[in-house]
């Protein structure tokens, strides 16, 4: 039987997993140790693994990541924990210059198989400081991979394809997503034993006819709410498509929606300009022109920094209301 | 300042065990892959003004003896990281003329086929790990290659080199916490020529007087100061920090006294406005590294002035081979754009055949 387990729970399966399996693999990060991971992802992993393979980190983001990018060059394979995805920001050089580039400036006799994962999401209150979104901004660089889990099984699914790739995953998570639960299914009712979801396949997380909402991570969870109340109150047929990953991307199962239902939203908590949905819609536009009945719309965070004041913020995220008013608009 | 001529009776650090060992034939190949690395940058400087070569180009004219010297040392399980004036230490881990003058002129059988350039010269299976184009920032990667040795319980170390420049960057200080905390086996090597680019070490760092290596004991780690224009003196020095990354797995900072003959780069249209011509005669006439131990090998009866001659010359010819070669290798081909980017699509894995990598057209 499937057992319901949350988000936070479903990416330590995954962690522990790929420990068991591959003595290269460690985990390191501020707090991810003795202190249980700030956000409990972590929980247990170090009485379990030790210090050796769970390792806590200063606060020091551009050394600490600088220094796993190095290790991974000789063969480890360190999953790096950022508290909060914002402080990516500190380590941007090692980030974007040495991971992503060094294996085309050795024309190719480097690769960097690290995974740099944690929360990258608003609607905490906790200021612009602490709720950036830079899942555009990382998937702009030729040679990382962003990936985005919307929800536990994808979770698991994902970190576990995530450490065994052999080229830098920036991992997304959300802090309102961790305690979400999901069934996922234990190993030994799977075939080959493991719970591995492909990076770069999206999911149809829900079928409909009419109009196509595209989404990645948390805002996943928003556009099948919305696509709820358009079914139950206006008769509309809402496919939602989740791309899981958004680099490497599943451009076929997006298009294939789009040709299905003709109108398309996308949907995301990342900010609007040069966003993920000003790619997709471009795209979109490209390949199937001809097959829509509508503008592709994008519906994106506000486009300014996040508001402390709760109710403020609150306003400032995609929310189902606002899917179904500009749904609305082009059904 | 050490003297132009040097007598082996009073050559410092001579009779130093790691010195005292070594045989002539060896000290012949130290001054050997010194003229190399100086006839190569040499000839790359003419090769360049003639506009074969693009970008920049650091030259490490008069600071050959810190590579050379130091990697001498090394063993199987010693690794190298550097920054972008990576030429010398690229030739001294046993990269080929070939493949490094191919790579300045962008050529398809350059060391990283055309992509990275002069200051991007990689051999992973020398041990080498670049070649870094940012200031400081291959310096977190050198702790991470010390990290992975002791991770793997290997006895080894990493020689990161930074220059005198590059310690007021922050990844640096994060990666001396880090190695010091975690006592990782690795040996920084600042390489300091007293300018970072334009900007003299006076009116660019706060450091005590001992000097900037002495930094290091804000972050509980040994140090020391070198003067660099003998190898006797380099050896004997990094030699005591090497074996302390090999036997205690403790990090070492370094700070090697040097002097760069050229501007920072060729394209340092100031050079000899933010030094005297007088100061940068001073240091060719005085602090020649190969001068130097060529004087000490006539010395101690190694070799002659006709054997000194004939290893320039041998290292000459080596290096107008290695631009003929560059010139007649071909540029990559336009399709090679898109390799070397994922080592998923490289290699053809279900990964790599997972949804679109790469976006444009």
């Amino acid at each position: 039987m499937p057992r319901e387990i949350t988000y936070r729970e479903a990416l330590r399966e995954g962690l522990d997993e790929e420990i068991a399996r591959d003595e290269n693999v460690c985990l390191m990060g501020e707090e991810v140790a003795q202190y249980n991971g700030a956000y409990k992802v972590t929980e247990g992993l170090w009485k379990k693994w030790g210090d050796k393979r769970i390792i806590d980190a200063p606060i020091s983001e551009a050394g600490f990541i600088g220094m796993g990018i190095g290790a991974s060059m000789l063969g480890i394979r360190p999953v790096m924990e950022l508290m909060f995805y914002s402080f990516a920001y500190v380590a941007f050089d090692q980030m974007m210059n040495n991971a992503a580039t060094c294996r085309y400036m050795s024309g190719g006799l480097i690769n960097c198989p690290i995974v740099v994962r944690g929360p990258a999401n608003g609607g905490t209150n906790v200021g612009a400081t602490h709720s950036h979104t830079p899942e555009n901004i990382f998937a702009n660089m030729p040679g990382l991979k962003v990936v985005t889990p919307s929800n536990p099984y994808d979770a698991k699914g994902l970190i576990k394809s995530a450490i065994r790739d052999n080229d830098p995953v920036y991992f997304m998570e959300s802090t309102v997503l961790y305690g979400m639960t999901g069934l996922v299914p234990s190993n030994d009712e799977l075939e080959g034993g493991e719970l591995i979801v492909p990076i770069g396949k999206a999911k149809v997380a829900r079928e409909g006819s009419d109009l196509t909402l595209i989404a990645h991570g948390r805002a996943v969870v928003t556009s099948l709410a919305a696509a709820e109340i358009l079914g139950a109150q206006h008769g509309i047929s809402v496919e939602v498509v989740d791309l899981r990953s958004i680099r490497p991307l599943d451009e076929e199962t997006i298009m294939e929606s789009v040709r299905k239902t003709h109108r398309a939203i996308y949907v995301e908590e990342n900010k609007p300009f040069c966003g993920v949905g000003a790619q997709i819609s471009s795209m979109i536009m490209e390949q199937a022109f001809d097959d829509l009945d509508a503008p592709v719309l994008r519906i994106t965070s506000a486009d300014a920094p996040a508001f402390y004041s709760p109710p403020i913020e609150k306003l400032q995220l995609p929310n189902a209301d606002e899917i179904v008013a500009r749904a609305l608009t082009i059904c | 300042m050490a003297s132009k001529t040097a007598n082996p009776s009073t050559v410092p650090f001579a009779d130093a065990p790691i010195n005292a060992s070594l045989t002539g034939e060896q000290k012949i190949d130290l001054l050997r892959t010194m003229v190399r690395i100086r006839r190569f940058e040499q000839t790359s400087l003419k090769y360049y003004h003639d506009g074969h070569i693009g970008g920049f180009l650091h030259l490490y004219i008069g600071q050959e003896s810190v590579a050379v010297g130091s990697i001498s040392l090394l063993g199987e399980h010693d690794h190298v990281i550097t920054a972008y004036r990576d030429h010398g230490h690229a030739l001294s881990v046993g990269m080929g003329m070939d493949e490094c003058m191919a790579e300045l002129f962008g050529k398809k059988t350059g060391c990283s086929k055309g992509k990275g350039g002069s200051m991007h010269y990689f051999a992973p299976d020398k041990n080498y790990w670049g070649g870094h184009g940012i200031v400081g920032g291959q310096t977190p990667l050198g702790a991470g290659l010390a990290f992975a040795l002791k991770y793997k319980g290997l006895k080894g170390c990493c020689l990161c080199y930074l220059g005198d420049g590059a310690i007021n960057q922050g990844a640096f200080h994060e990666a001396l916490n880090l190695a010091s905390l975690w006592d990782l086996p690795v040996v920084y090597i600042i390489e300091n020529n007293g300018y970072s680019m334009g900007t003299s070490q006076a009116r660019s760092s706060a450091f005590p007087k001992e000097g900037l290596a002495a930094r290091a004991e804000g972050y509980n780690m040994a140090w020391a100061k070198i003067e660099g224009v003998s190898l006797y003196e380099i050896r004997a020095g990094v030699q005591e920090a090497v074996a302390r990354a090999h036997n205690e797995s403790k990090p070492t900072m370094l700070e090697i006294m040097t002097y760069r003959h050229k501007g920072h780069s060729v394209a340092d249209a100031n050079a000899e406005k933010y030094r005297t011509k007088e100061e940068i005669q001073r240091y060719m006439n005085e602090h020649d590294p190969i001068e130097f131990w060529k004087n000490v090998l006539i010395g101690e009866g190694v070799i002659t002035e006709d054997d000194y001659k004939a290893i320039n010359k041998e290292a000459g010819a080596e290096a107008e081979a290695s631009a003929a070669f560059a010139i007649k290798s071909p540029y990559p081909d336009e399709s090679e754009i898109f390799d070397d980017i994922y080592w998923e699509v490289d290699n053809h894995t279900e990964a790599g055949r997972t949804g679109r990598h790469f976006f444009h057209g």
